[in-house]
């Protein structure tokens, strides 16, 4: 059984037959080709394949396919600008925020939407917006300093 | 030009970190072949059996899967390390949970479920053992059903893959000196300490895609592996086993890497074994790439250890002598346990001068899935329980655990305890009193001491001093006798070309400014190698703290023969600038067509070292530490948690202080996990919580703020004075939290993980203190940790 299914990721409208119980991480990274959006457990633990849905962190490995008909979906692949890295992907990058890597896509996900919330964050709101996604290299100091950072960035513009 | 002789030592880029964080980068399963198909593990539901029959469901059209068994590998059916007693597929015999016994692939991913489910597989159950004290109580009552290893061509005897005596002078005048040591003491001091197993839970789990090409007879002519891995070569070498093909034959290639830390040292020998396995069953490339609970429970982990320490000392806190006994446990074949056990030999004595060392190592074989290298790879065991332990003396001596240290430590010109001459420059009193002063140490202490009094947090503060040894040990580097290349691009970049792989600790961007350093061009014109064995060669493996210094080395060598060809025959001026480095290089490739220069590994000194006795020089160069853990335990939540951490080191000269903070903060936040969070709970050899959601490691919010300090005392072995790095973090931050946690609230615990539900035990009076326990609670005391409502 397949189901008609209408989203709109990275500003682009898609309509595409699944299965309505598909994860929507295998609807980006298989139907999409968006393979930025990373899974680290399937379980909704690690944050590595977290995505925003119509604005909120969410982890696209426990979203079945049905429930995003006509939701707005943001992954890494729509953070960047046309200029080239978004600021927050430039601090991570300045400042150690990326090692292995995995975890960086849902990392600087849930830092948008940490700005989005408290564009000015203190370091344990920084530690609270980010405790759904688990970083195993970094121990995640130098991803504070790289979302200090783009909140310093933010500021200036 | 000048401005590129300090590239070493500032902070350029992650050469692939833009790609990372605009989420372009692609790891193993964001690639897809034509016509791949998709792979899974049949695995044994039992510790130890013989199997008897193999079912396989009548509802499933099985001729749609590609099916593999033990009789249809080519070659042998082993995943060679040192030995090969570990086999590529149980065949008749099963030794762990999770062995694999058949593999399966199908076009379609989602039908393997189903096909796994669909095999069945009847045993006769043997009995297994599944600790380190029932592997050896089956040797102790020559228990012949419990005896489940046997012995390879590598050594062993029955239940032990391998044994080391490590004795401080001539066996025969340590022993009598050690004898003498015990008599005269002022104190004996004795303690027994264990270390838990734990999962490197690298984000991304184990992944391949595998290619296997035939002849018209349907011989396999070569394979090709790529995937999530940190040593290609290792793979080759098991692949030319398992297909019996020549090397050349044997093409590997690391995708990006999402996480390995020792993890993906050993491992990939299987899964990329299994995979080509696969792709020569059913004509197809095919990928396997584990869930996150497949990986869990069927990989390799950290070895659990138990070390028994008994130690001479005099009233002044001189230590006289040592007896150290460490067993580790290796799970059900050899792997890595012999190199494991060689480092945690080695480090068990620590950073001080003792007149007297014996040390006892072994690794007993137990029925659990083989434990293998985990950042550390045995160091964080032995000084885990060393660290513990120190403090247990500075109590019965009644010094300061600082005090006892100081009057301890080894210095410039001493021997260490496998009679190592040190000549470069350790200064641990000088580590020890800036990193007391970095913690405000003595304050706190003094602070933690009144606010306790009343209080159900109870403060406290710990310390751990130690070493960690830099490449392979022993002759270890002479063997490998590793080969870098670098070579020049059509376009003049010059380009790196090694085995040596980036999972994150920087591999790619030290490498690059090493050889921009070198050849005095911008890091940006540095161009690495993907490493893929028909084009890099085999610069080693990628592990035991050694790619920053041995590799490092290598880069640079060969730049600097690079250059001295471009200045010979290229017309390459002397102080040139960037465009006049491209020219020279396209000028010599118009003339000659290749450029490549090749080094091979040189010791920088001469490496004595006798690998029966176990003596010499251990390892090239040492990285010093000492780290200062401030802890806080809630009586009424019995929770434990470190408030503050101060990592002092030395590291030779910091190649990049981005990166070498990431490499430290991150060591310690995984050793944090390693003392306080990470449990792996075992039922007859099965890993029962292998989920993120029941085996927890520390999250952003869980963590304290961790402080990096460095003293740079550059190194005569690495390029620019740079010494190894990665693994000494997991070494120091356990026992220093455990010492907090003493200092804190009088208890003293001697195994990690340690979780609020030890504390509540022991507080409680459920469980008798540990073995070695000294510290028993004072009746008196018990109010204090009480819940307040009970107090």
């Amino acid at each position: 059984m397949k189901a008609m299914v209408q989203l709109t990721v990275n500003g682009q409208q898609h309509r595409i037959d699944v299965p309505p119980m598909k994860r929507l991480l295998d609807v980006l990274r298989e139907d999409l080709h968006l393979t930025g959006t990373k899974e680290g457990c399937g379980e909704g633990e690690c944050g590595a394949c977290a995505v925003l849905i119509d604005g909120e962190l969410v982890n696209s490995c426990l979203i079945p396919a049905l429930q995003i008909n006509g939701a707005r979906i943001c992954t890494i692949e729509g953070v960047s600008t046309e200029g080239g890295l978004h600021s927050i992907q430039q601090c991570f990058l300045e400042n150690g925020g990326a090692q292995c890597g995995i975890c960086t896509p849902g990392m600087i996900l849930a830092t948008h939407h940490l700005l989005d919330k408290r564009p000015t964050p203190t370091l344990e709101e920084i530690q609270e917006g980010l405790a759904g996604n688990l970083c195993r290299c970094t121990g995640y100091m130098r991803i504070f300093e790289a979302v200090q950072k783009a909140a310093e960035a933010r500021d200036a513009l | 030009m000048a401005e590129h002789d300090n590239i070493v030592g500032t902070s350029p880029l992650r050469k692939e970190g833009r790609a990372k964080v605009l989420g372009q980068a692609k790891y193993i399963d964001d690639l897809s072949l034509p016509g791949m198909w998709h792979g899974a593990t049949v695995r044994s539901v039992v510790a130890r059996g013989r199997i008897r029959a193999i079912h396989f469901a009548p509802e499933i059209d099985w001729s749609e899967f590609a099916i593999v068994r033990a009789s249809d590998i080519p070659g042998e059916n082993t995943i060679v390390h040192l030995t090969k007693d570990h086999p590529c597929l149980a065949a008749h015999e099963v030794n762990h949970p999770e062995e694999p016994i058949l593999l399966i692939a199908h076009r379609e991913k989602a039908a393997l479920l189903s096909g796994v489910g669909g095999v069945r597989i009847e045993y006769d159950e043997l009995p297994g053992v599944f600790t380190i004290e029932e592997s050896e109580k089956a040797v102790a009552n020559n228990d012949v059903e419990r005896i489940v290893w046997e012995g390879s061509d590598y050594g062993g005897t029955a239940n032990c893959f391998k044994q080391y005596v490590l004795h401080s002078g001539e066996a025969s005048e340590t022993e009598d000196g050690l004898a003498a040591a015990f008599a005269s003491a002022d104190y004996i001091v004795e303690g027994e300490y264990h270390t838990g197993a734990q999962e490197q839970l690298y984000i991304e789990p184990n992944g391949v895609i595998a290619e296997c090409e035939k002849d018209k007879q349907g011989n396999v002519i070569s394979v090709c592996v790529q995937g999530s891995m940190q040593c290609p070569y290792y793979l080759v070498h098991a692949l030319t086993l398992i297909f019996n093909l020549p090397e050349e034959k044997c093409r590997v290639i690391q995708t990006e890497t999402g996480g390995a830390f020792g993890g993906k040292e050993d491992f990939p020998s299987v899964i990329g074994s299994h995979a080509a396995l696969l792709a020569m069953k059913c004509g197809h490339p095919v990928k396997m790439v584990y869930d996150r609970a497949e990986d869990m429970a069927a990989t390799t982990k950290r070895h659990p250890s138990r070390t028994r320490h008994r130690t001479a000392v005099s009233k002044d806190g001189k230590l006289l002598g040592c007896e150290i006994e460490v067993a580790l446990d290796g799970g059900a074949y050899a792997t890595l346990s012999p190199v494991v056990l060689s480092r945690a030999t080695i480090h068990a004595p620590g950073a001080y001068k003792w007149h007297f060392v014996r040390v006892r190592a072994k690794a007993m074989a137990t029925n659990l899935p083989p434990h293998g290298a985990f950042r550390g790879f045995g160091a964080p065991q032995s000084l885990f329980a060393l660290e513990r332990h120190m403090d247990k003396i500075a109590l019965v001596v009644g010094l300061a655990p600082e005090e006892l240290r100081r009057r301890n430590f080894l210095a410039t010109g001493d021997r260490t305890a496998t009679g190592q001459l040190l000549t470069e420059p350790v200064d641990m009193q000088h580590l020890l009193t800036r990193a007391l002063e970095e913690s405000d140490y003595h304050a706190k202490l003094a602070r933690f001491a009144e606010d306790n009094r009343g209080s159900a947090i109870k403060r406290g503060m710990g310390i751990a001093t130690f070493m960690h040894g830099s490449g392979f040990t022993g002759s270890g580097e002479r063997r490998l006798n590793s080969l870098v290349q670098v070579e020049l691009l059509p376009d003049g970049r010059p380009q790196i070309l090694v085995s040596s792989t980036e999972f994150g600790q920087g591999t790619n961007t030290i490498l690059c400014q090493v050889a921009a350093q070198t050849l005095q061009i911008p890091y940006e014109q540095v161009v690495i190698a993907q490493p893929d064995t028909q084009i890099v060669p085999n610069s080693g493996p990628t592990v035991a703290s050694r790619t920053a210094m041995i590799v490092g080395k290598l880069v640079e060598r060969a730049s600097t023969q690079l250059l001295e060809t471009l200045r010979v025959d290229g017309g390459l001026p002397l102080n040139h600038t960037a465009e006049q480095f491209e020219q020279a290089a396209v000028a010599y490739l118009d003339k000659h067509r290749s450029l490549r220069c090749s080094v091979r590994y040189e010791p920088v000194r001469p490496v004595d070292w006798n690998d029966e006795l176990f003596h010499g020089d251990a390892y090239p160069a040492y990285a010093w530490a000492v780290y200062v853990a401030e802890v806080a335990v809630d009586m009424n939540t019995y929770t434990a948690s470190v408030t503050r951490f101060d990592a002092l080191q030395e590291v030779g000269r910091i190649m990049h202080p981005v990166l070498a903070k990431g490499q430290i903060e991150g060591g310690v936040a995984q050793a944090i996990g390693y003392a306080l969070y990470e449990k792996c709970v075992w039922k007859d050899g099965r890993m029962m919580n292998n989920q993120m959601t029941n085996y927890i490691m520390p999250t952003s919010a869980d963590l304290p703020e961790i402080h990096v300090h460095f003293e740079e005392v550059p190194c005569v072995h690495g390029p620019s004075g740079a010494k190894g790095i990665g693994e000494l973090p997991m070494d120091g931050p356990a026992p220093a939290i455990l010492n907090a946690i003493e200092n804190a609230t009088g208890l003293s615990f001697h195994s990690i993980p340690l979780l609020p539900e030890d504390i509540f035990e022991r507080v409680s009076g459920f469980t008798e203190p540990e073995h070695g326990g000294s510290s028993e609670l004072d009746p008196d005391r018990l109010g204090e940790f009480l819940p307040e409502v009970n107090a």
